[in-house]
């Protein structure tokens, strides 16, 4: 490594699944942060709740690179337990600080890194007598010892736990002391700060930092859901948990103490999303979350909700599969099973947001569109936009904004109508109208089945009548090309051969990747699609191109197909570049990948 | 649907307090069997919603998939229905009644419907208390696809093809007891003077009201043998009390002859009149109701009737304290928290 690196290294913390390292690990990344660094932290942790190992990890990018970088500069090992992988995991060269209350196995001594070595126990013991604030002290000294090491500035940490303590500023000294402790051992003991560290930037302007799950729950607030019911599921959970805290701020009543708001823990995903069903069905807004394995028992329901044509939002924070598969790491294997989620012919609606920003806008407009289109919205998140903190624009929310509840008759216009047929295509954009349970004593009502019907909500199996409604449900599809999220072009357009094509998670990545392979004087354009259906930059980008590099977190390339199948993209053209080891695609890895493409291309052209 | 109803109607047929004679109430003509229970119990439905004056657009009738879930297609067609997917009406009910507590949710559902696959959502709807009146049309089998048997079906009992079930069967009403509804009876489709006022009960009941009504499947399970075919039920059914409903506001001048009368009031005012056929049983007390169930089951009796009702009941609305306006009446005013309040998010996520 260059002498004084600046804003550019990746620490790796190793702890103990339950300790409290996570708040003590967040106030490092949340330091960076403040002092207007870039900075990009990943939770790497086990399926368990306690005991087992888990990983923080930080990247620091001047560059403002917010993916994953392979290589630990600087790991911070405070589980005995992987401190054998752990040692192995920092790069020739690197730094592992440990805690030398013990002396350190002879095993774990490597001539190529630099160890620093801090009795963090022993300076706890000293200092603390509770055992467990012996236990969660040992972290904050931890991170006191990183900010002598890499040069973060001791106010900012200060600032950090004065609002972490707000009205329990009791418990601030003795952090303020605990992170002192570290300091000081570092200043006493070891040269500072190391070549790599921290100066700082204003690089952050008026950015936030939030997980996206977090941001899901808060757009739904915004989006005037009312009805949420959920079953627990890893790594959704938290944004009903959100949305319920977000809820209890802002929509209840101070002088009644009522809510605008239902929350219900169903008894399982099946429960949920018939819940969401019921209530969209009767004009409220209503949304789930879950994972693939809730995505499969929802799956009847969202075809009745497709055919029925009933709203409904559904968020599906993606891990990896198939079965339960790792719970607690991420993918993006969900897109096939949502795009077209039940039995016989259904297409559902596709959002892939890759930031918080785009998460809370996202929810946003998916209640929109789920109404407008009078069908379901499947948002795809993954355990990495969702479980961790993220770097992110500001929300921002027009005031004048009204929410577009869809073709939606009431009283009064039903009485100026004739005969209401509740599945005709009166606008020849394949939405029909609908009204709401109560409206009309005689006018409006109708049967809302998952069989099939005629255009007045009559039960027929009348082959032409079905073909007739499936015809125009495509028809709707059409229609919702024109109100789905566009695709980004990202940089200039069509002046390359070759594309980048990719979305969600990937597209942090897969911004990077695009400067390492201009340093390698590979030149590519790049899109990033946001929704399903695909609308025609779509096609036109793959059309335009004659290799197109499709990035995705699963092994079977299901964008690809997707994209094979709805827009009978030429499979050859089609270069799959794919990740699927349960950790974030990195840009190297990408990098990579491409390389080796071009370079299999290059032998077999020559052949 | 390929059959229209006559349009005849009497034309001196009674109208009631809000100007509608009984047809008004009917739906579209029934397509299942001659004969079927569930037909009868539909026109309990209509005469039940008739008689108490609903404007059947204020309410939503709801169901899973089987014959007796098709039944909502023959009651009320001015109200809005809603045909779910097989077993898992509870849980649509529940989002219907979350969005719009205002209406009358209505549910109707099969023993294969509630029993088997639909167990699990059955089973929470109860426990949520939701306001909502729950009719299981049950025959012991599965009507819709041609005569198997349902958890329903008695140990014993004798299906179509003469084999004999060798299973225990789910009592749903005894299930419903056990797990807290507030509102449980028990009917027979041919018993119209019974099931009227049942159903009247359970409408103005502001929880959840169970009503389990035993309705032959003529096609299916009609067969000597068989513990749900009518010759069966009639033989062995026992009611737990003559009954009556009061509606609010109507002339209490019923008249027992014989055993110690019970009067319940309703929330809205009405009022359940029983003369009650056994001492020792008391409506109001779900241990005793339960004994009641119990003992007439040793006896092979079918106790029907009213069996258990909490008139003071709280709703889920209640326990989780929605506002008073429906949510689906709510609008960005009052939903949205604006751009202020997100700029004070913003500031504490820096
Ligand atoms: C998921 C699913 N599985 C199976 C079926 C087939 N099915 C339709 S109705 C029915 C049983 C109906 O029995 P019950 O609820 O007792 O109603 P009945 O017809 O006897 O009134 C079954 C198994 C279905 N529609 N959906
Ligand atoms: S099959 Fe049985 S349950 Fe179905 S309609 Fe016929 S008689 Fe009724």
């Amino acid at each position: 490594m260059s002498k004084d690196k600046i804003n550019d290294f990746v620490v790796r913390f190793a702890n103990v699944n339950g300790t409290g390292s996570a708040s003590a690990n967040f106030l490092f990344t949340k330091a960076i942060f403040r002092m207007g660094i870039p900075v990009t932290p990943k939770n790497i942790f086990p399926s368990n709740i306690q005991g087992l190992p888990t990983w923080y990890e930080v990247r620091v990018s001047e560059k403002g690179y917010l993916g994953r970088r392979e290589g630990i500069d600087l790991m911070v090992a405070v589980n005995p337990q992987s401190m054998a992988k752990d040692v192995e995991s920092v790069r020739p060269g690197g730094y592992f600080l440990y805690d030398s209350s013990k002396k350190l196995n002879p095993n774990y001594i490597r001539e190529d890194i630099n160890y620093i070595g801090i009795p963090l126990m022993e300076i706890c013991n000293a200092n603390y007598t509770d055992a467990r604030q012996r236990q969660l002290f040992k972290n904050i000294i931890y991170v006191g010892a990183l900010a002598a090491l890499l040069n973060i500035e001791f106010s900012v940490l200060e600032g950090l736990l004065a609002d972490q303590f707000k009205g329990k500023e009791k418990l601030i000294p003795s952090n303020v002391k605990a992170l002192q402790l570290g300091v000081d051992y570092i200043h006493q003991n070891f040269k500072y700060p190391l070549e790599f560290r921290l100066e700082r930037r204003d690089l952050l302007k008026d950015a936030i930092m939030i997980d996206g799950n977090s941001a899901c729950g808060l757009g739904a607030v915004y989006a005037g859901a009312t009805v949420a019911a959920w079953y627990p599921i890893t790594p959704s959970t938290s944004v009903v948990e959100a949305f319920m805290n977000y809820a209890d701020e802002f929509r209840v009543d101070e002088k009644t103490g009522k809510r605008n708001v239902a929350i219900v823990q169903a008894e399982d995903e099946l429960a949920a999303i018939g819940m969401v069903i019921g209530a969209n069905w009767n004009g409220a807004r209503s949304f789930t979350a879950t994972s693939g394995p809730g995505v499969s028992l929802m799956n009847e329901f969202l075809g009745l909700a497709y055919f029925a044509e009933i709203p409904a939002v559904l968020i599906d924070v993606q891990r990896t599969g198939p079965s339960t598969g790792m719970p607690t790491r991420t993918q993006q294997s969900d897109v096939l099973e949502a795009a077209y989620a039940s039995h016989g012919d259904t297409k559902q609606v596709l959002l892939f947001p890759s930031t918080p920003k785009e998460c809370f806008e996202m929810t946003a407009d998916a209640f929109d569109l789920s109404e407008e289109l009078q069908t379901p919205v499947i948002m795809l998140t993954d355990l990495d936009l969702g479980m961790n903190d993220h770097v992110s624009e500001p929300f921002k929310w027009d005031d004048k904004r009204k929410y577009n509840r869809g073709k939606v008759l009431t009283a009064e216009q039903l009485d100026k109508i004739q005969k209401f047929g509740r599945y005709l295509d009166v606008d020849n954009d394949g939405i029909p109208y609908r009204t709401y349970p109560g409206t009309h004593p005689t006018k409006g009502s109708y049967f809302t089945r998952g069989t099939s019907r005629d255009e007045y909500a009559v039960y027929t199996e009348d082959g032409d009548a079905y073909q007739r409604n499936m015809d125009r449900l495509l028809k709707k599809w059409e229609t919702a090309k024109t109100k789905v999220p566009a695709p980004e072009i990202v940089g200039e357009k069509n002046k390359f051969s070759s594309g980048l094509l990719f979305f969600g998670t990937s597209t942090y990545a897969a911004g990077e990747a695009m400067d390492l392979l201009k340093e390698k004087n590979i030149f590519v354009d790049a899109i990033r699609i946001k929704s399903f259906p695909f609308n025609q930059t779509v096609a036109d980008f793959i059309n335009d191109h004659e290799t197109i590099y499709v990035i995705e977190q699963n092994r079977d390339a299901q964008m690809k197909s997707l994209l094979m199948m709805e827009l009978n993209a030429n499979p050859a053209k089609l270069v799959s570049i794919l990740n699927y080891n349960g950790m974030p695609i990195t840009a190297d890895n990408i990098l990579n990948q491409v390389e080796n493409n071009i370079k299999l291309s290059k032998t077999l052209k020559s052949k | 649907m390929t059959y229209v109803k006559p349009k005849f109607r009497h034309p001196e047929l009674k109208k009631n307090k809000l100007g509608y004679t009984i047809d008004y109430y009917e739906g579209s003509l029934s397509t299942l069997c001659a004969g079927c229970g569930h037909d009868s119990i539909s026109a309990g439905i209509v005469q039940a919603c008739y008689d108490l004056n609903i404007e059947p657009h204020r309410l939503a009738k709801l169901s899973g998939i089987g014959c007796s879930s098709k039944t909502p297609a023959y009651f009320l067609s001015n109200s809005h229905g809603f045909n779910s997917v097989h077993g898992r009406m509870p849980s649509v009910a529940t989002g219907a009644n979350l969005a719009n507590k205002e209406l009358i949710y209505f549910g109707v559902s099969g023993d294969g419907d509630s029993a088997s696959i639909g167990m699990g959502q059955f089973v929470h709807v109860i426990r949520r208390n939701l306001n909502m009146v729950y009719v299981v049309m049950n025959n012991g089998c599965y009507g819709l696809t041609k005569g198997q048997d349902s958890a329903t079906a008695d140990h014993g009992s004798k299906n179509k093809s003469g084999n004999t079930n060798i299973f225990e069967a789910i009592d749903l009403t005894s299930l419903a007891l056990e797990l807290g509804a507030t509102f449980v009876a028990q009917s027979f489709s041919g018993d119209k003077t019974q099931l009227v006022p049942l159903i009247k009960a359970a409408m103005s009941h502001p929880g959840f009201a169970f009503i389990n009504v035993i309705s032959p499947c003529v096609t299916f399970n009609n067969n000597p043998g068989s513990t749900k075919s009518y010759d069966y039920v009639r033989e062995h059914i026992e009611a737990t009390a003559t009954f009556d409903f009061v509606p609010e506001m109507q002339e209490i001048s019923v008249s027992y002859k014989e055993g110690s009368a019970k009067q319940v009031t309703m929330h809205d005012g009405s009022k359940i009149q029983l003369q009650k056929l056994s001492e020792d049983w008391d409506p109001l007390n779900r241990q005793s109701a339960m004994n009641a169930i119990l003992n007439a089951k040793s006896k092979d009796e079918i106790l029907t009737g009213l069996i258990y009702v909490d008139p003071n009941t709280k709703d889920l609305h209640h326990m989780i304290n929605t506002s008073d306006t429906p949510l689906n009446q709510l609008n960005e005013k009052d939903l949205c928290p604006g751009s202020k309040a997100l700029d004070e998010v913003n500031a504490g996520l820096r």
